[in-house]
């Protein structure tokens, strides 16, 4: 196969997966941060502490994150022809990661808000702040650094995801992988795949630690989560934080974090 | 200005019941500091958290600036729109700070601000103000990360503020801070006090944080309020804990034949520098073993311990003098060791 038969697959390939990844992150925040807000709100000392609400959440977050990704994307397929009509394709394949992503990102959220110290939320509260104020006022953007390691930790897994989905039909460059790279035997197919998944993978998270990174320059603010700071190699301490950073407005984030950026207009 | 009456807080974990408040009564009058000192766990800090309902008292009630809060509540965990309506004349300041790193200091202080729905321009003026009034008008731009303890408590004091309240509430405010910048930042909230004419209740375990700043305190043990009144009257009551602990002496006599005596200056009668005229009247010599004595406004506050030679019936007079003067004598038991003359110093944890 010669590079010029290659090159349109390759688009194709790389343009149905950035829409498989862009389209199941955002039903992922969509669904997964108000979800991961209301796990901790409602759990015992919470703001609307709810037993039932909290433990059936919980079950149904767990169901979904216990699931093989690849298992769950077959036994959606009903699933995913009846809502998009079809059980082939990015569009298809969406649903399943879609489903897959919510209480993965989910889960993430809980660990960031979790982590927000209760005591901002009482200071809150004394001043005479309800929920709404506590949530968008003191959670999101106390939390808005883990939230997005998490997030760029959700899109880099649902890459991976993604692949998996072009095994059983879902297109993108897991698909090209497995149809030309595996069964025609095409190697350097299969290699320059593997080296254009290594790249987004890559971009990713580069752009995912730089936004953190600007972010928790604003007056070195607490690192995040234990658990997610594995993820963000080498990141520790940036040297800026005696100098004012009166511009740390996160631009660069607002266009990935469509729901938790806006209130941050500076 | 705050009435508890009857509070109780009772904890319920699995069956088993831990009484954080018995059956508190607090007063504390308007324009005043009060402090409410005692040992950790003695629950103040649940007292204080409950005088702006942040802990739902499980009986009794308070009540802030004439307003039944207690009646404000709902039932739920969710506190009704009037109680947060309450909760915003209320300033609240706390031992770490709890101020959003993610706001600068003009938007933490401005936070209370939003809440109450001002509009932009009037919150950036008032955050200014504000922050002027505390000394901090030039880090306004800033991050609370790049501010020192005592600077960013100066914020959480200017957030506090920011509502006008009429009470300030101070859970441990100075207690993570060295004894210098507490005693700025006490210097502070004393200031505001007589500026703003703001009723202050703080809680503390430091005794010179009361010695420093309150006209009244009270002393707590296992959820109840063992003693309370102003200084002068804790000095003044015979035995009182408190003001051992406020002004403790000590000091052992130097020899047998000796009278000592425990001398409490309080009050209108302190101005006078009797040691010196006891000694040119009577013509005896006095040692002072001990003392802890502080001079407010001209008058003198504290306990002193003094040795007079010769025994008891022989200082009838001069114990007679010191009385006419005013002061309270007591005659100390020489057989009986005397206090250790620190207070517990709990404080650095």
């Amino acid at each position: 196969m010669t590079w010029s038969e290659m090159q349109p697959l390759l688009r194709d390939a790389c343009l149905d997966t950035l829409f498989m990844v862009w389209w199941s992150t955002v039903y992922a925040v969509v669904g997964g941060l108000p979800l991961g807000i209301l796990l901790v709100l409602t759990d015992r000392g919470g703001l609307l502490r709810n037993a039932l609400v909290n433990k059936v959440l919980g079950a149904v977050l767990n169901l979904g994150r216990s699931l093989p990704f690849i298992i769950l994307i077959v036994w959606l397929i009903p699933f995913s022809r009846f809502v998009v009509g079809t059980s082939i394709g990015p569009s298809a394949a969406v649903v399943a990661l879609a489903l897959g992503a919510i209480p993965f990102f989910a889960r993430l959220v809980e660990t960031a808000i979790r982590e927000v110290d209760h005591g901002l939320v009482e200071a809150v509260q004394a001043m005479g702040g309800g929920t709404w104020t506590i949530i968008f006022k003191v959670l999101l953007p106390q939390a808005l650094p883990s939230l997005i390691a998490g997030l760029t930790t959700t899109v880099i897994t649902l890459i991976g995801y993604s692949a998996m989905a072009g095994a059983v039909g879902g297109g993108g460059l897991g698909n090209l992988a497995i149809t030309y790279g595996y069964q025609r035997r095409e190697d350097t197919l299969m290699n320059v795949t593997i080296v254009l998944l290594i790249v987004i993978v890559t971009v990713v998270q580069l752009a995912g630690d730089f936004a953190v990174r600007r972010l928790a320059a604003r007056g070195g603010r607490q690192a995040p989560a234990a658990g997610l700071r594995r993820l963000l190699p080498a990141q520790r301490k940036p040297a800026t934080a005696t100098t004012a950073p009166a511009t740390a407005a996160p631009e660069a984030v607002s266009d990935s974090v469509p729901a938790s950026a806006p209130e941050k207009a500076v | 200005m705050i009435t508890t009456s009857g509070l109780t807080k009772v904890y319920r974990s699995r069956g088993r019941e831990f009484t954080a408040l018995g059956g508190v009564d607090l007063h504390v009058r308007e324009g005043e500091v009060y402090g409410v000192v005692g040992q950790s766990g003695a629950g103040k800090s649940t007292l204080i958290r409950c005088v702006n309902l942040l802990e739902r008292p499980t009986s009794g009630t308070v009540t802030v600036a004439g307003q039944d809060l207690t009646a404000l509540a709902g039932r739920g965990p969710r506190a009704s729109a009037e109680l947060r309506r309450a909760r915003s004349r209320i300033g609240m300041v706390f031992q770490h700070f709890n101020l959003l790193s993610s706001r600068t200091v003009q938007d933490n202080v401005e936070l209370p601000l939003e809440i109450l729905g001002l509009a932009r321009r009037e919150r950036e003026r008032k955050a200014l103000e504000l922050l002027d009034l505390v000394g901090l008008a030039d880090k306004a731009r800033n991050y609370p990360g790049q501010l020192s303890g005592g600077q960013k408590q100066r914020v959480g004091i200017a957030r506090a503020l920011a509502g006008d309240p009429k009470v300030l509430l101070s859970d441990e405010s100075t207690s993570a801070l060295d004894p210098e910048t507490t005693r700025s930042i006490l210097q502070l909230l004393r200031d505001l006090n007589r500026q703003l004419g703001l009723t202050v209740l703080l809680i503390t375990h430091e005794m010179d944080v009361v010695k420093t700043i309150c006209d009244s305190a009270a002393l707590m043990k296992s959820g109840r309020i063992v003693e309370s009144g102003t200084v002068a009257e804790l000095l003044a009551t015979p035995g009182s804990e408190l003001a051992a602990e406020l002004f403790p002496v000590g000091g052992e006599p130097s020899g047998p034949n000796r009278t000592v005596v425990d001398v409490t200056f309080h009050g209108e009668a302190a101005t006078q520098p009797v040691v010196s005229q006891l000694a040119r009247t009577y013509n005896i010599d006095i040692s002072i073993l001990g003392a802890a004595m502080d001079t407010v406004g001209g008058r003198q506050i504290g306990r002193m311990r003094i040795e007079l030679p010769g025994r008891f019936e022989e200082n009838v007079v001069p114990i007679g003098f010191l009385r006419e003067q005013g002061l309270q004598v007591d005659v100390a038991d020489v057989n009986t060791p005397a206090p250790a003359a620190a207070p517990a110093e709990e404080g650095a944890k």
